[in-house]
């Protein structure tokens, strides 16, 4: 195991932690992991095994291929319809259903789908074909956003004519003020983000505690990491105290990574957006400056997707707002499994739904 | 989706250069983490060196995991 993780997976460390747990869980207490990667880890490890009864982890909408709405899938596959065209994105995309089909489906029936690593590689790839439109379909979070904006930066740079973005991207922080405004369920405790907060630091949470009371832990994703900050988060709630910490000290500095920032804030700005579950956000998204609206594919190509029409029984919605647990819903491992997934929640590695299908749980 | 790997520099050429993860080497842009330096270890994700990792840091909470390993087995 390499290094930096394997030093994060120690068993006995792991059972002194959830003895520790278990001694300062005094009432039930609702823990919400915001990312999907925390929900991964969380089932990978079984970590929900070592935690006491009291004490219930609700996975949140912090999962970018869940969180994507049909509409905005559909508008990736219309323009990757266009004749002549490549879209590129990342692995994860390609399976989500839209309203009708899936990019892989219409890779399958004959367009140019490439899936890519890194978004460098789409600036390459429109580099090498100068003759052909490269439209990159551009998902993700903080994390993801640092590096689309580095590399149209980089196609501005080569002068290129023929690279585009369709942006999706969506902010974590309005996300969480939307679930606590909502208040469907009740959240003691937010597992923040490890490597969104790698950008923006821990000042973007502060509303939360000081305006809403609740504790937020920034926390890593090898599981004595998320232990850890579990336990964080109860100490804070046995002392009665609400703030700020961060658990993965290893990489999340409290400034974050300003020049990440800066690069973002140079490309894009913020937008209001639509995220499966919740809705329209205000703010929680990001589209291209009018200085780089020549890369917006939107603009660029004129394409009119088809209506959108919603998975039918599908409940990704309330799971991703923490309000339903996947075997809630009547579709779950029945109709909708990952080989043949009805909504995006069973299709993404990182989907709640397929968590629960794979690790099982109670 | 929002994974970040910790990966080892391996070689670094004007905000271009190489990392290797578990043995397998990667190119990776260093355009948003211009000052990291062969050796150091660096949080990678989609192509890009995003964060350095605190070595400090990193030691301090593998030290207090180790007394809290020391809690575990005496209750196991
Ligand atoms: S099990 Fe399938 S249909 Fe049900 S909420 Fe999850 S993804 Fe949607």
């Amino acid at each position: 195991m390499v290094r930096y993780v394997r030093e994060f997976h120690d068993a006995a460390a792991a059972r002194g932690l959830a003895a520790t747990i278990e001694r300062i869980t005094s009432r039930s207490v609702n823990l919400m992991e915001v990312c999907g990667t925390h929900t991964v880890a969380i089932f990978r490890h079984g970590i929900r095994d070592l935690l006491p009864p009291p004490l219930s982890m609700l996975s949140g909408p912090g999962c970018p291929v869940c969180v994507t709405t049909n509409g905005d899938i559909d508008k990736a596959i219309a323009l990757a319809e266009q004749p002549g065209l490549t879209l590129a994105t990342f692995g994860d995309m390609m399976k989500v259903p839209g309203s009708y089909q899936s990019l892989q489906q219409v890779k399958a029936d004959g367009s140019d789908v490439r899936v890519v690593y890194s978004p460098r590689d789409a600036v390459c790839m429109a580099r090498d074909n100068p003759q052909r439109p490269v439209v990159f379909f551009a998902v993700g979070f903080e994390t993801t956003v640092p590096t689309i904006a580095a590399s149209l930066l980089e196609a501005e740079a080569l002068g290129l004519k023929n690279f585009y973005l369709i942006s999706v991207h969506k902010l974590i922080p309005p996300a969480m003020l939307a679930l606590l405004e909502a208040g469907d369920v009740r959240i003691d405790g937010f597992i923040c983000p490890g490597h969104v907060s790698v950008v923006i630091g821990s000042q973007p949470y502060q509303f939360i505690p000081q305006q809403y009371g609740v504790p937020c832990v920034i926390t890593g994703f090898e599981p004595l990491d998320v232990l850890q900050g579990i336990e964080m988060l109860l100490r804070q709630i046995a002392e009665n105290r609400a703030e700020v910490e961060i658990q993965y000290r290893r990489g999340v500095r409290p400034e974050g990574n300003p020049l990440a920032r800066e690069l973002v804030s140079r490309v894009f700005e913020t937008s209001d957006a639509d995220w499966r579950g919740l809705g329209c956000i205000p703010a929680s998204g990001l589209k291209l400056r009018p200085e780089y609206s020549r890369f917006d594919a939107e603009e660029a190509f004129a394409i009119k997707p088809p209506p959108t029409k919603e998975h039918k029984g599908c409940l990704c919605g309330d799971i991703l707002r923490g309000v339903k647990t996947p075997p809630e819903c009547p579709l779950f491992a029945g109709t909708c499994t990952p080989e043949r997934p009805v909504g995006p929640c069973m299709v993404s590695s990182e989907g709640t739904c397929a968590g629960w299908y794979q690790y099982g749980s109670r | 989706m929002c994974l970040a790997i910790p990966a080892r520099v391996t070689q670094i050429d004007q905000g271009l250069g190489l990392v290797e993860v578990g043995g397998v080497v990667r190119e990776a842009s260093f355009m948003l983490l211009p000052d990291a330096q062969v050796g150091d270890y660096v949080l990678l994700h989609a192509g890009y060196a995003l964060q350095k990792v605190d070595e400090a840091e990193a030691e301090e909470t593998i030290r207090l995991l180790a007394e809290l390993a020391e809690a575990g087995r005496a209750e196991a």
